[in-house]
């Protein structure tokens, strides 16, 4: 592990100055409408002093914590996911020629460089697995490459889980571990102060442009407790080893029947889901029909459209939908990209106006295979 | 020239009932001959008469004022062209007619009903042969009415 | 192509390259037969069972399988039936008409791998223009292959596709060639019944024989297990499948089925791949 140093505040105002000043944009939690969103950060004042989250099945609510805390609540409302993967995204834009024909012309795929301020563990692992499924398999999404190129990633350790995480039984938290320029644990005992690592060769010629100080051993330690605590106290769990053969196996089970009973197919899951990825295209025109415009935009498994066949409905009941989400989130994700598609984040479970929960369907599941032996 | 009792043995509809069965049902059967366009039975005619093709191929078929004539299946080698000779009122519900040039072994419905009356094995196995045929033609017909080639609707 | 543009669209998946309809063929009432030219003159080299996305310019996209012959230099041809607003728009395009096309894309029927046996090729309505360029393959190579047989299903005689074609196979090619309907009108002195009845009188041998199937998913179960009662192997048994593309790349998730992207993993897919999954409801 990279030595690490230490900034305190002044020192974090600094570390967005100079990224700022590199041309970044810089990409943090802040506070909108009673719940905490990434969007572009200034200063440290952007950032949401202070306050904390309670999270649980269908519930979201920010709190005031007793001290100033600056990333002190768990996962935001969305995750980085709409910072490189937008909601609607232009493809291509055409124009109708003389000749009957028509010229195409890609969207523009530069744009001004992300720096992302204080990304939790989990939503960095979902980065890193929108990096496989989109740009490491034979036909890459050129867009989202180009975003990812020249990111810097400032991420935070999770001090604070809320009732909905579970990022310890996923493997992704909540202490980062790849995937960052500069790591970040706040300190809070005595001087506000975050403990700053290293994980890219950029990540520590920029911290070495900073103002910082030698860090101690005691605050190595708090920062070790820190996790250990944080380990200690996820709302959730998920047994993870018997994941794929519970789901491929449960495939006619009745209890989809059940999940249906409930699920309203809202499709609140899969939009605040930090590595879904499906997306359908539309074809925008004028009213003379002589521009198309062909835009990408977020689709979700829990549409009845989605998996439309001529006239048919191939998934026609919302039990078959539930259990294709679930099904490849937890199962069909290892065989298509060697990892599980769930990062424990627990944002489906607390957005999910029915308060399903994505751990207890699975254990459900599995008691049931269990009981029939 | 092949004896009756031959050509049974030879056909699948027959084929592994025992020597004594064959004979029986041989002494209710002769062979036949139809040239293209020969009618084997009309709709609506008395079922005396069922058929095993030996070669050749039939039209099943239905004749409607509107629509003309609709085939609704055609045979071929070794399948058995009727069953209505078995089930009351013996009554023909479609017309069979020869495609080709067509050879079959002709078996007289009331003499198979008769030994089938004072010889229930005998009745039986032909009864697990005839719904062996029905069970083929039902999934056939059901597969054919799905009309899974047509337009999406 | 140019350096760039052959650049840009390998780099880009989603950007269409421009091809004019050069001819626009009447199959039946309801199918036509594009044959496309690309504009910038870079044909497209394709494997028998792949398919591309088509696009109609201000309408929307659909992926078609490619219906022409892999071994003959010419134009790009498709068969589309029309059963919505982009295949309406296909079908009724003009000569000299600019179509968007993607691609190819996908799996093939990995015609060379039935060398040196007997083939078996399934057809159910349409499903008889993706296996087309796989017929062709087997023609121009007809030595290295023991008995062809096709067995073509369709709706009824005036739904038959490529009667010339069938012709030819059924002569000049020596395949044993069986067309069977549902539905025989008071002209048809041809067969009438599903086409997996012709499976089970067809003439091959089970053991050395490769089946390819394409048509309605019922179709193909049902004649997947008229093939098995007869002993072709499982690991002969190929089928083309079908679900709903918008990227034909991977990447939108759409055409999944369990684990398997029939954009990528398919559209051809090994039956053995497909067995657990083809009977479950909704799946």
């Amino acid at each position: 592990m990279a030595e690490a140093s230490t900034l305190n505040l002044r020192g974090l105002q600094g570390l967005i100055d100079a990224l700022r000043g590199r041309g970044y944009r810089v990409m943090g939690p802040t506070v909108r409408n009673g719940a905490i969103i990434i969007d572009e950060v200034l200063s440290i004042d952007d950032l949401p002093r202070g306050v904390g989250d309670e999270q649980d099945a269908g519930h979201y609510r920010l709190t005031r914590r007793d001290d100033d805390a600056l990333f002190g609540f768990a996962a935001p409302m969305q995750s980085a996911k709409p910072v490189f993967f937008p909601a609607d995204e232009l493809l291509w834009h055409g124009r109708r020629n003389a000749d009957e024909g028509f010229s195409v012309e890609a969207a523009p795929t530069t744009q001004p460089p992300v720096a992302l301020l204080g990304v939790r563990s989990c939503d960095l692992a979902a980065v890193g697995i929108h990096d496989v499924v989109l740009t490491s398999r034979a036909l890459i999404d050129p867009r989202y490459a180009s975003r990812r190129e020249g990111t810097f990633v400032v991420a935070t350790t999770c001090a604070d889980p809320a009732g909905t995480c579970f990022c310890a039984s996923m493997g992704t938290g909540p202490k980062p571990q790849a995937g960052y320029d500069i790591a970040l644990t706040e300190l809070l005992d005595g001087e506000h102060r975050f403990l700053a690592e290293a994980g890219t060769p950029t990540g520590e010629e920029l911290l070495a442009c900073l103002q910082t100080s030698a860090t101690t051993a005691d605050d190595v330690t708090a920062a070790q407790t820190l996790v250990a605590q944080a380990v200690a106290g996820m709302g959730r769990t998920m047994r993870t080893d018997d994941l794929r053969e519970v789901l491929y196996e449960g495939v006619e089970s009745p209890h989809w029947d059940d999940v249906a009973s409930r699920c309203l197919a809202c499709q609140n899951c899969t939009m605040v889901c930090p590595t879904c990825f499906c997306t359908s295209v539309e074809d925008v025109s004028d009213l003379a029909g002589d521009v198309d415009e062909r835009h990408r935009v977020w689709d979700s498994c829990f549409s009845q459209e989605y998996s439309r066949l001529h006239t048919n409905f191939v998934r026609a009941s919302t039990g078959s939908r539930y259990r294709q989400w679930i099904t490849h989130k937890l199962g069909a994700w290892n065989d298509q990209f060697g990892m599980s598609g769930c990062v424990g984040c627990g944002r489906c479970i607390t957005w999910c106006p029915a308060a399903i929960d994505i751990t207890a369907e699975v254990a459900a599941l599995r008691d049931e295979q269990t009981d029939r032996g | 020239m092949r004896t009756i009792t031959g050509l049974l043995d030879d056909s699948p509809f027959f084929h592994g009932l025992p020597a004594p069965v064959i004979a029986q049902v041989a002494g209710c059967a002769q062979t036949a001959r139809f040239e293209r366009g020969d009618m084997l039975f009309q709709a609506g005619q008395p079922a005396d008469t069922f058929y095993v093709i030996r070669h050749g191929r039939v039209a099943v078929e239905l004749h409607n004022p509107s629509r003309g004539t609709i085939t609704l299946d055609t045979l071929h080698d070794g399948e058995v062209v009727g069953w209505s000779w078995l089930i009351p009122p013996y009554r023909w519900m479609f017309g069979a007619r020869a495609v080709e040039s067509t050879s079959a072994v002709a078996f007289d419905g009331a003499c198979l009903r008769g030994k089938c009356d004072t010889d229930p094995a005998l009745g039986y196995a032909l009864m697990q042969r005839v719904s062996q045929v029905m069970y083929e033609r039902l999934q056939a017909s059901r597969v054919q009415l799905l009309d899974m080639y047509g337009a999406p609707t | 192509m140019t350096a760039t543009a052959a650049a840009q669209a390998h780099a880009d998946p989603m950007l269409p390259r421009p091809f004019r309809v050069i001819g626009s063929r009447l199959d039946t009432d309801d199918t036509v037969t594009l044959s496309l030219e690309p504009l910038d003159g870079d044909p497209l080299e394709f494997e028998a069972g792949q398919f591309t996305m088509l696009h109609a310019f201000g309408v929307g996209e659909v992926p078609i399988s490619i219906s022409g012959d892999p071994t003959w230099p010419g134009p790009l041809v498709h068969t589309i039936r029309d059963v919505g607003n982009v295949t309406h728009a296909l079908v009724t395009a003009q000569v000299g008409a600019i179509v968007g096309v993607r691609g190819p894309y996908g799996t093939g029927w990995r015609v060379g791998e039935a060398r040196g046996g007997d083939v078996v090729l399934a057809a159910g309505g349409i499903g008889l223009a993706p296996l087309r360029p796989a017929l062709w393959e087997i023609a121009d190579r007809r030595d290295d292959f023991g008995r062809v047989v096709l067995l073509y299903g369709a709706r009824s005689p005036s739904d038959v596709l490529f009667a010339h074609d069938l012709e030819r196979w059924a002569g000049e090619f020596g395949m044993d060639v069986e067309i069977t309907v549902d539905y025989g009108p008071p002209t048809w002195d041809g067969r009438v019944g599903p086409v997996t009845k012709l499976l089970s009188r067809a003439g091959f041998d089970p053991p050395r024989t490769t089946a390819l199937l394409c048509g309605p998913e019922i179709m193909m179960t049902l004649s997947v297990n008229a093939l098995l009662g007869r002993g072709v192997p499982a690991d002969r048994l190929r089928l083309s499948m079908e679900r709903n593309m918008k990227c034909g790349v991977g990447l939108c998730g759409h055409c999944q089925l369990r684990e398997l992207f029939i954009c990528v993993d398919g559209p051809v897919l090994d039956y053995e791949r497909l067995a657990p999954l083809l009977d479950v409801w909704e799946l």
